[in-house]
């Protein structure tokens, strides 16, 4: 069974006021059912371009198709095809939920009954509370049911976990799996690099409004030459260069900062142990040695030398 | 293995799904804005109390009361009692209140305005103290004068006799309230309008609305019904207020009155779209509305006719939107005109409401 190609964008440019070129282009290839990530630091480009999928933005060059239709030509028809939820909307305090999913569904010419949304999102306890006294986990899970009672074959999420806690990041995350589960696409941007890993089946991972890498989560992972991290401080730094340490069997990469190493690893069983040889060999003493899993931060970090959250 | 539980999702997705007509948005749009209106206390207030509690206040204020006793002061010496008993025989007497002190202190009362007029006995005759620039002043000295003539015996040349006419009609009420009707269908066209569209701007619920097929002219449609469904309650509670508390006479026909109130309310909803179409913040959407009805407050015959400016300037007065309205409304409430006699107020009108809408329409920012 061939995949079907839901969204595709190609070269896709955004300056605005002809100085700040905020995406410079981004090409995009979302197939059917896949929850796609677009993963990247504030100010990367990503709402940029999640606007322009959406039609809430022209793009100053470049093309885009969703469902073989195109913005240009099927704006109306496309409306009715895709759920949206943006960044930051506020939506009416003085309306209950249960309004506010009748205003929404009203917009389109097939909607879901809005009892079912309410029930799918857990918000029918809510049904008949004022938007304005919801809390902020709930809020958000509205904003998606606005885009869910549409009955939308795709849905497009603009940090749909920003702000919130951890337990309404997950009941998020489980939304987005059941409209998946039930043959929808997604395509979401966010910052963190765990909701990526955990949640997306494909990542491009965008910095400066370019695309710097792409691929499934386990792929980028592996691409940083390693799936495990060990990461080690020596009481005084010995004078030795980065590649010193890519000597040791199996280290696939090496990055310094602020005295620890960390070297990127595929067989940590073979690299520690010649470590702890090499440290006792030359007289130097551990502070610190620990080894995980590496992460999209790792990608990241090791793409741009710089963190994904600079705060 | 992919391709197979997808396969298995595509059937799980069979939904059930409302199939919605064409007017669902718009009756929703509207359905929302009315009830997002009733529950914000402000608005009942703004709308619904403050033309009614302004009507009371001016309507008490300057009420057409009965002539106020004339305040004579005559001054304390050789004289005084000779006019005070003239002065008793005056035909006029329930209408005088006359006192006797003595000159510093019936100088000094007249001056801080306790007396209308101040009597000085000259000899056999009598010096009357008044101020021009007052007219119950002018009226005082007068009628002070031919209560003396007449209590000293002289008779009238020519013969009159007085009716008494009050009428509502001439009453400073019934010229207030066309101008307060007036004066809220503008204040709550723009303020209803432009606020809530630049509130939904700054929300970004303009921006929501518009990711969805809403129909855009379906939006403003639902904006301009609610101002009229609004319209409706505003002048049955002005004007019934008028009526009820105030007994005034609807002269002209109850049709024209809304027909033109529907008119103004919808003009004043399409500037308010323009003042909108583009602010970003509630604060820059406000000082617009400001600077747009100042000069309507002022000049355009709310609370005292416009005639009152320089001939100079009323040609111009009268281009204003919100003179053509009061115009309008005066004339068929008070005059019982007919709405085909206002034919340059209505051109006024219709002009201003779709030069507006159409710029509004094109200038307009939904993001």
């Amino acid at each position: 069974m061939l995949e079907q190609i839901v969204v595709h964008c190609r070269e896709l440019r955004k300056t605005y006021e002809g100085k700040v070129e905020a995406v410079r282009g981004i090409d995009l290839t979302i197939y059917a059912g896949q929850c796609y990530g677009l993963l990247g630091p504030n100010g990367a480009g990503k709402t940029t371009t999640i606007e322009i999928l959406e039609g809430l933005l022209d793009a100053s060059s470049g093309t885009v198709e969703i469902l073989g239709l195109n913005w240009r030509e099927n704006a109306a028809e496309l409306r009715e095809l895709l759920g949206v939820s943006l960044q930051e909307t506020r939506l009416s305090e003085k309306l209950t939920v249960r309004e506010t999913l009748e205003l929404f569904g009203g917009f389109y010419r097939n909607a879901r009954p809005v009892e079912d949304v309410l029930d799918e999102l857990a918000l029918t306890e809510k049904a008949d509370a004022w938007v304005g006294k919801l809390s902020g986990g709930q809020k958000q899970r509205l904003a998606i049911a606005t885009a869910l009672v549409g009955n939308p074959r795709v849905l497009f999420l603009d940090e749909p976990t920003t702000g919130l806690d951890p337990q309404s990041r997950r009941q998020v995350w489980d939304i987005v799996r059941r409209f998946q589960s039930e043959g929808g696409t997604v395509l979401l941007t966010t910052h963190y690099m765990d909701e990526a890993e955990r949640l997306c089946d494909f990542i491009s991972i965008i910095d400066h409004g370019k695309v710097i890498a792409s691929g499934t989560p386990a792929e980028l992972i592996s691409g940083v030459g390693g799936h495990h991290r060990v990461e080690f401080a020596l009481e005084t730094e010995p004078a030795v260069a980065a590649e010193f340490w890519r000597t040791l069997p199996g280290v696939g990469g090496v990055l310094s900062e602020a005295g620890v190493t960390a070297l990127t690893v595929e067989e940590p069983h073979l690299t520690i142990p010649a470590l702890l040889t090499l440290v006792e060999q030359n007289g130097w003493r551990l502070n610190q040695l620990t080894t995980r899993q590496s992460s999209l931060e790792d990608v990241f970090v090791n793409l741009t030398g710089r963190r994904l959250r600079e705060d | 293995m992919i391709d197979e539980p997808r396969e298995i999702q595509a059937e799980r997705r069979v939904r059930t799904v409302l199939v919605h007509g064409r007017w669902t948005g718009y009756r929703m749009l509207l359905m929302a804005r009315l009830k997002e209106m009733f529950r914000e206390p402000e608005v009942i207030f703004w709308i619904f109390l403050s033309p009614i509690l302004l009507a009371l206040g001016l309507g008490i204020a300057f009420r057409n009361k009965p002539a106020e006793a004339v305040r004579i002061v005559i001054v304390q010496q050789p004289g005084s009692e000779r006019i005070a008993e003239l002065l008793g025989h005056s035909p006029d007497l329930q209408t005088l209140r006359v006192a006797v002190q003595p000159p510093a202190q019936a100088d000094l009362n007249f001056r801080l305005g306790k007396f209308d007029v101040e009597l000085v006995p000259r000899g056999a005759g009598v010096e009357y103290v008044y101020d021009p620039a007052r007219p119950e002043s002018v009226l005082a000295r007068s009628l002070a004068d031919s209560a003396l003539q007449a209590g000293a015996g002289s008779k009238p040349a020519v013969s009159t006799i007085s009716r008494v006419n009050s009428e509502p009609g001439s009453r400073y009420i019934d010229f207030l309230i066309p101008g307060l009707l007036g004066m809220n269908l503008m204040g709550s066209g723009m303020w209803g309008i432009g606020f809530a569209i630049v509130e939904m701007r700054q929300r970004k619920l303009l921006k929501r609305y518009v990711a969805t097929p809403m129909g855009r002219g379906d939006f403003l449609l639902a904006l301009a019904t609610s101002r009229l469904i609004l319209m409706i309650a505003e002048l049955g509670l002005v004007l019934g207020f008028g009526v009820v508390a105030f007994h005034m006479r609807v002269m002209g026909s109850w049709w024209a009155i809304v027909l033109v109130s529907c008119l103004g309310a919808l003009s004043f909803a399409a500037l308010g779209l323009l003042t909108a179409s583009r602010a970003q913040k509630i604060e820059t959407v406000s000082g617009i509305m400001n600077v747009v009805m100042m000069p309507m407050w002022i000049f355009s015959g709310i609370f005292f006719s416009y005639e009152r400016f320089p001939a100079a300037v009323i040609p111009l007065i009268k281009l204003l939107p919100l003179t053509a309205l009061n115009d309008m409304l005066r004339a068929i409430i008070l005059e019982g005109s007919s709405l085909s006699s206002q034919g340059a107020p209505l051109a006024v009108i219709c002009v201003w409401g779709g030069i507006s809408f159409f710029c509004a329409v094109r200038f307009f920012r939904w993001t």
